[in-house]
C-alpha cells in the first residue's frame, strides 16, 4: 500500500485507519509482538498509527498503554497490568513538557549543571528499572525543541536557555544509548525539523487534547518507531539494486558514450549524481549489498562504472546484470545468485515502466518512486529501508562475502508472463508518414541513437525533408504512449523504392522502449504500406558500429533471411511480403 | 458551497472516519447517535473535516458545537 511509503500519506492514514487496518489484517503471516507504550502525553492516535505501520511490516502488535502521562510511575513503580503484560518492546513517548524544571536566568552555571544531572537521573532511573524488570529493547524519544526562545538565538548557546538545556539533556541520553545495547533513541528532534517545528508543535493539539505534536505528524512519528522495531526484528532490506542510465548517472552510456554521461563535479546535474553515488557507497560500508539491473550491453555498463568520476566501481557490486532481459527476470537471477529473497531488495530506477514491471512481478521488492534526481538520496534515506539498530563486524564485511558466493552460482533466465505486463501498459502507437511538425525530432533521433540503429545514417533536417517529399520513399515515424505518459517519437524507418523492392536507409528506435513490441508494430505498418504500393519485398541493411551490436541479429528475429555478408560484417537481408504474417503486438495502432 | 453540498462531503468524511457507509447525518445528529464517536475519535474527525473543507477550527468553536447542525453552520461560515 503506497500510503506507507515515503512521503507518507498522513491524511489518508488518519482518516481511513479503520478500513486500512482491516485490509492489512487480511494479509496473514504475522509475527506477534507485545509493545508497551509509556506516554508523557496522549498516545492513542500514536498507537493506532504504529499498529498500521507494524502490520504493514508483517508484525502484529498487542499494546499496553499507560494511563495519561503515567510513563514514569509505570516504569519505576510498576503496576500489575504492565507486569503481567511482559512486553517484548517498551516505547517511551515523552516531550519537552515532561521535563519538570528548567534553569532560571538567575541560576549560576553550577546550578544549571546540577539541575541537568538531576533531570537526567530522573529518566535514567526509569530506563535502568525497565531493563532490570523486562530486559527487553527500550525505544526512547529524544526531546524536540520548543518553537519559542526566551533568549532568542542565545537560547541554544547560553546555559540558562531552555533550548540549551534540552540539547545537553539529549546528549546525555545519547551517551546512555551508546553504553546500553538494547536502548534505542527515536530521533523526534529530526522528525520535527523535517516536518517544520511550528506546525509540528501547534499548541492547539497540546492544550485541547494533550498531544505533544499535531495530529497530521503522528503517522511520521509512528513510521519512525516502526522502522526501529522492524529493524530490531530483522526485517530490514538487505540489497540495493540499481538501474544505471539516469539513475546512477545522467544520460545513456550506450548512446552518449562514457565521455557523454553526466557524473562528477563539472556540471550541477553531475554533482547531484555524484552525491547520490557517494551515499550509496556509504550504504555499502554499513553492510548493504549493491547490485546492478540495467538494460545495457555489459561492456557499456562497466565502462560507465569505470568513469573516473564514478564513485561506484564494478567491484562495489555483488552482482551485475547488464543485459537486455526483462528486469523482473534479472531480479530473480540476482536473488538466486546472492541466495537472498527478492523481498529483501530495494530497486531504484528512473523509468516508471521498469519500476512497474518489477512491482507487478510481485517478488516483494520495494520500488520507491524515483521521480527527480535531486530527490533520489532523500527518497532512499527517509524510506527507512536500512534502519540501523546495530552495526556488527559481519555488516562491515558482508559485501565481500557475497561477491565470493556470487561467482559460484549459475544464472537462470526465463520469460514468464511478459505478455500480461505489456497488456497492462495500455500502449498506443501512432505510426504515420513523416509530418512537418516532427522533422526536427526525427533528424535529432538519427543523430542521437546509437544502439538500436541498423544503418547509423546521420541526417540533417533537410535530408529528412527530402525523404518526406520524395515519391520514391516510404518514411514512417512511430510515437508511443502508455499509461505512464507519452514517450514521444521513438522510432523511425525510411525505405527507398527500387522496382518492386523497398531498400531500408533508416531503421532506428530509442532504447527507452525496448522490448515493448514497438519494433513489431513498425514492421507491420511498413509491410502494409509497401504492399499498398505494390512492392514484393523489403531489403534490410545492417552496418556494424562499436555501439549497435544489440541489433546485429535484428532482421533475423523479425523474419528476414540473410542475402549476403561482407568481410566487415555488413549484412543484407530480405523479407518476402507475400508470405509476411503480421506480428500484432499488444499495442493499439493509430495510423 | 451550500448546506446540501457540505452535508454530502461531510457524510463521506464520517463514513471514512467511522468506517460505516450507513451513516446519514442530519442537523440533530450527535455523538450519541454514532457508534464509536468518543472523545478520541472526535479528534480524528475534526482533523479530517479541516482537511476536507480546508478550514481550521478555533479552540472555542470545537468546544461549543452541540450537534452536526452547528458543525455545518460553522463550516458554512468558514468556507
Amino acid at each position: 500500500m503506497s500510503y506507507f511509503d515515503y512521503p507518507v500519506e498522513s491524511k489518508t492514514l488518519l482518516r481511513k485507519k479503520l478500513k486500512i487496518k482491516n485490509e492489512l489484517l487480511s494479509r496473514g503471516g504475522f509475527i506477534e509482538k507485545r509493545i508497551a507504550v509509556l506516554g508523557g502525553s496522549t498516545t492513542n492516535e500514536i498507537v493506532d498509527q504504529l499498529e498500521l505501520f507494524l502490520l504493514n511490516y508483517g508484525i502484529k502488535p498487542v499494546f499496553y498503554q499507560s494511563e495519561y502521562a503515567q510513563f514514569w510511575q509505570d516504569a519505576v513503580f510498576g503496576n500489575e497490568e504492565l507486569d503481567s503484560f511482559d512486553p517484548d518492546i517498551v516505547y517511551i513517548h515523552t516531550n519537552w513538557r515532561n521535563i519538570t524544571a528548567f534553569p532560571c536566568v538567575s541560576d549560576s552555571k553550577e546550578d544549571a549543571d546540577r539541575l541537568l544531572e538531576d533531570t537526567f537521573a530522573h529518566f535514567a532511573v526509569m530506563w535502568d528499572k525497565l531493563n532490570e524488570k523486562f530486559n527487553c529493547p527500550v525505544i526512547q524519544d529524544n526531546f524536540d525543541r520548543p518553537a519559542f526562545r526566551l533568549l532568542g538565538s542565545s537560547d541554544i548557546s547560553d546555559y540558562r536557555g531552555r533550548t540549551n538545556f534540552i540539547s545537553r539533556l539529549n546528549q546525555k541520553m545519547y551517551d546512555y544509548s551508546q553504553a546500553n545495547k538494547s536502548f534505542y533513541i527515536n530521533d523526534v528532534d529530526f522528525l520535527a525539523a523535517c516536518y517544520g517545528l511550528e506546525g509540528w508543535s501547534n499548541p492547539l493539539y497540546w492544550h485541547m487534547y494533550k498531544y505533544s505534536l499535531c495530529l497530521d505528524a503522528v503517522p511520521l512519528l509512528a513510521k519512525s518507531v516502526a522502522d526501529i522495531i522492524k529493524s530490531i526484528y530483522g526485517k530490514n532490506k538487505k540489497v540495493l539494486v540499481c538501474d544505471l542510465d539516469n539513475t546512477l548517472w545522467g544520460g545513456v552510456v550506450g548512446d552518449d558514450g562514457v565521455e557523454g554521461i553526466q557524473i562528477g563535479p563539472e556540471v550541477p546535474v553531475g554533482q547531484i549524481y555524484s552525491e547520490f553515488q557517494q551515499y550509496i557507497k556509504e550504504l555499502k560500508s554499513i553492510g548493504i549489498l549493491l547490485a546492478v539491473n540495467s538494460k545495457n550491453d555489459e561492456e557499456n555498463a562497466l565502462a560507465g562504472l569505470n568513469h573516473p568520476d564514478s564513485s561506484l566501481k564494478p567491484d562495489d557490486f555483488a552482482s551485475i546484470k547488464a543485459n537486455w532481459n526483462n528486469k523482473d527476470m534479472n531480479m530473480k537471477s540476482i536473488a538466486a545468485q546472492l541466495n537472498l529473497g527478492a523481498d529483501s531488495f530495494v530497486f531504484i530506477d528512473d523509468n516508471p515502466a521498469e519500476r512497474e514491471i518489477v512491482k507487478q512481478a510481485n517478488l516483494g521488492v520495494s520500488v520507491p518512486e524515483m521521480d527527480r534526481v535531486e530527490n533520489y538520496l532523500r527518497m532512499i534515506d527517509r524510506s527507512g529501508f536500512f534502519e540501523v539498530t546495530s552495526l556488527t563486524n559481519d555488516d562491515l564485511s558482508r559485501a565481500e562475502m557475497y561477491k565470493a558466493n556470487a561467482r559460484r552460482v549459475q544464472l537462470q533466465e526465463n520469460t514468464g508472463s511478459f505478455e500480461d505486463f505489456l497488456k497492462s501498459l495500455e500502449m498506443k502507437a501512432q505510426i504515420r508518414e513523416f509530418e512537418p511538425v516532427y522533422i526536427q525530432r526525427i533528424a535529432q533521433l538519427t543523430n542521437k541513437s546509437n544502439q538500436f540503429n541498423l544503418t547509423t545514417l546521420r541526417c540533417s533536417e533537410s535530408d529528412i525533408k527530402m525523404m518526406q517529399m520524395s515519391e520514391d520513399y516510404i518514411c514512417l515515424y512511430g510515437k508511443l504512449e502508455d499509461k505512464f505518459g507519452d514517450n514521444g517519437v521513438v522510432s523511425v524507418v525510411s525505405g527507398q523504392i527500387e522496382g518492386e523492392e523497398l531498400h531500408m536507409r533508416l531503421w532506428l528506435m530509442s532504447c527507452r522502449v525496448l522490448k515493448r513490441g514497438m519494433e513489431d508494430a513498425m514492421l507491420d505498418a511498413l509491410a502494409d504500406d509497401a504492399k499498398d504500393k505494390g512492392l514484393s519485398s523489403i531489403i534490410g541493411y545492417y552496418y556494424p558500429t562499436p555501439k549497435n551490436n544489440m541489433v546485429r541479429d535484428f532482421y533475423s528475429r523479425m523474419g528476414f533471411s540473410k542475402v549476403s555478408e561482407d568481410e566487415d560484417g555488413n549484412t543484407v537481408w530480405k523479407l518476402n511480403l507475400d508470405s509476411y504474417e503480421k506480428k500484432n503486438p499488444s499495442i493499439e495502432i493509430i495510423r | 458551497m451550500n448546506r446540501e453540498e457540505i452535508y454530502e462531503r461531510l457524510n463521506e468524511v464520517f463514513a471514512d472516519v467511522f468506517d460505516d457507509d450507513s451513516i446519514i447525518l442530519s442537523d440533530e445528529t450527535t455523538a450519541a447517535d454514532i457508534d464509536g464517536w468518543d472523545s478520541l475519535r472526535h479528534i480524528t474527525l475534526l482533523a479530517a473535516i479541516e482537511d476536507e473543507f480546508e478550514i481550521e477550527f478555533t479552540m472555542g468553536a470545537t468546544v461549543k458545537m452541540k450537534n452536526v447542525g452547528e458543525m455545518v453552520d460553522y463550516i458554512e461560515d468558514e468556507v
